[in-house]
């Protein structure tokens, strides 16, 4: 079962929602991180045996002896990704490139062919019984989904997956979502947090997947979240509330359930219970 | 006319609880949300909507089955595993068009859509550049640089001298669509780990894209080790750093009351802010 976490504002503990869930679980489980932008989930984690790889998709490459500056190229590029100077050059922007391979099948004289650019790298090791998962995306470059494309396949078949989604509801986090059979929304209890709350249930309600509301520091701020879910209908899986500990244990990249021993059972019992029902 | 964005690699540093307290203290701006994908600096500065536009992104696919042949040919092309059964998903779809192009019965329409709104508002504070990207929907860098220009048009109109922004997390394309060509950056971080791994990453891209930048630490105190590691990581991208906020309840007190820390109380947070913004000003100055 593949298990999402997210929310729509950042900073809400979607990594430190994930990576205790996970680590309470009995193997086997895995633990994908897809915000690539900004992959947290290792701080924790700690994963040993890392192997890296490099992640590449395509982009075009001109070959300008076969060119005839047609401009077929540009005008079928939606992206502006590739452009042709009259009677000049051809000029691509590699990082604009969804990788649809228009140019290259549009090509009149086969001259243009995909070739393979690095954009990010993806790790994968091992921290106790979790095998963790994460995608790093290079500095300056603009598009994540790509690479979280890569590193969802890297899902298992069997077993539990939790995975650490992106912040927002637009691309990143609508890939990283949508072939999920569940998602864990965490939000805390405020006007932001209720905001970005009611987005993020939007967009799971049109990818018509099931979710649940994990409401961390629970008393922080209103009653705002719990009102909401309760006229919508949205099961409240668990409250966390504010501890400066919890806290100052994340700030060192510590783990919840170490400090907490306790929480292991609540992270347990939220999961056989989600299993149970969606399973 | 100066423009300052204020962003955080990691999300729910206080960017926005910052930039409202900024909108209290600064003189004569524009302010702008990017943050178009979970904009919140509503919240705090409601605005009233003078003008709303439609924001108009990319398009999609839809095949018409009357037209249809079942040749197959889309499926071969398509790069996202869009096509099953010769419909097309829409959240798969990229909206490359290859598909509606080689189509050899001409059965692929290919509308425009409307993927978000944007607003010209007015505040209490002066005017408001902000937006709302629709649910699931892409394009949210081109978004992000309407947002921007619009904000810069009316500084220019209304003879603004600044544009105050509240950017998105991250570091990709809304990110980049943000802070390039901006006067200078804010980075709003946390003493924790993950606040000095994201730190890194968002500070490389400034200096990637040549975009002076400043470094303001807020809770400061919930790990002062931690702090100064962040402060030496800041000299290490020729960040300035430009002051620290102490965790004060009232921050989220001022948020639940729909108001910005500065304007709620003159508690430690706010007291701080304020030498934050005379120093974030000060280095907006000299640029």
């Amino acid at each position: 079962m593949k298990i999402a976490v997210a929310s729509g504002k950042g900073g809400t503990g979607k990594t430190t929602i994930s990576v205790n869930i996970a680590m309470s679980l009995p193997a086997p489980v895995q633990l994908l991180d897809c915000d690539v932008e900004e992959p947290n989930a290792h701080i924790f984690l700690k994963p040993e045996n890392i192997e890296t790889s490099e992640v590449s998709r395509m982009v075009p490459e001109v070959d300008l002896d076969k060119c005839d500056y047609c401009g077929a190229c540009g005008d079928i590029c939606e992206f502006k990704a590739i452009t042709v100077l009259r009677d000049a050059t051809v000029m691509t922007f590699h990082e604009m490139c969804h990788g649809c391979k228009g140019c290259v099948m549009v090509c009149p004289h086969q001259a243009i062919q995909g070739v393979d650019r690095v954009f990010g790298q993806l790790i994968k090791g091992k921290a106790r019984h979790v095998e963790c998962i994460h995608g790093v995306l290079n500095v300056g470059e603009a598009m994540s989904p790509p690479l979280i494309g890569r590193v969802q396949q890297e899902i298992w078949d069997d077993g539990i997956t939790i995975i650490d989604a992106p912040p927002g509801t637009s691309c990143p986090m609508i890939e990283t979502v949508r072939r999920t059979d569940y998602v864990i929304l965490v939000t805390e209890p405020t006007p932001f947090g209720l905001n970005d709350l009611k987005l993020a249930v939007e967009a799971v309600r049109l990818l018509k997947i099931p979710f649940g509301i994990v409401i961390n520091r629970s008393d922080i701020g209103d009653q705002c979240v719990v009102e909401y879910a309760k006229e919508s209908q949205i099961p409240v899986l668990m409250e966390i509330p504010h501890s400066r500990d919890i806290a100052v244990a994340y700030s060192k990249g510590e783990l919840m359930i170490d400090m907490m021993p306790e929480m292991k059972e609540q992270f347990q019992q939220m999961i056989d219970k989600i299993i149970k029902q969606e399973g | 006319m100066k423009e300052l964005t204020i962003i955080s690699g990691k999300g729910g540093t206080g960017k926005t609880s910052i930039v409202g307290s900024f909108a209290s203290l600064a003189k004569n701006f524009v302010l702008a949300d990017t943050d178009v994908d979970a904009a919140d600096l509503h919240l705090i500065i409601p605005p009233e909507i003078k003008q709303g536009n439609d924001f108009m992104g990319g398009h999609k696919a839809i095949i018409d089955p009357d037209r249809c042949t079942q040749c197959g040919d889309c499926l071969e092309r398509c790069q996202y595993d869009a096509i099953e059964n010769f419909t097309i998903d829409s959240i798969a779809c990229e909206g490359c068009g290859v598909c509606v192009h080689f189509c050899p019965s001409d059965a692929i329409d290919f509308p425009q859509r409307k993927c978000g709104e944007w607003f010209i508002s007015n505040t209490s504070y002066g005017p408001m550049v902000h937006a709302r990207l629709g649910i699931a929907e892409e394009n949210s860098g081109l978004l992000v640089s309407t947002v921007r220009k619009a904000a810069r048009d009316l500084a220019e109109q209304e003879k603004k001298d600044l544009v105050i922004a509240d950017g998105p997390p991250g570091i990709g394309c809304p990110v980049i669509a943000s802070i390039t060509g901006a006067t200078a950056i804010l980075i709003v971080t946390e003493p924790t780990l993950s606040g000095l791994h994201d730190l890194k990453r968002v500070a490389e891209l400034a200096n990637f894209l040549k975009v002076p930048g400043m470094l303001c630490i807020n809770k400061y105190d919930l790990n002062p080790d931690m702090s100064d590691q962040l402060r030496t990581t800041a000299i290490d991208y020729q960040l300035t750093a430009v002051g620290k906020v102490p965790y004060d309840p009232s921050v989220t007190r001022a948020m639940v009351s729909g108001k910005s820390p500065i304007d709620y109380s003159d508690g430690p947070a706010s007291q701080a802010i304020r030498k934050v913004w005379e120093n974030v000003s000060r280095f907006l100055d000299a640029r």
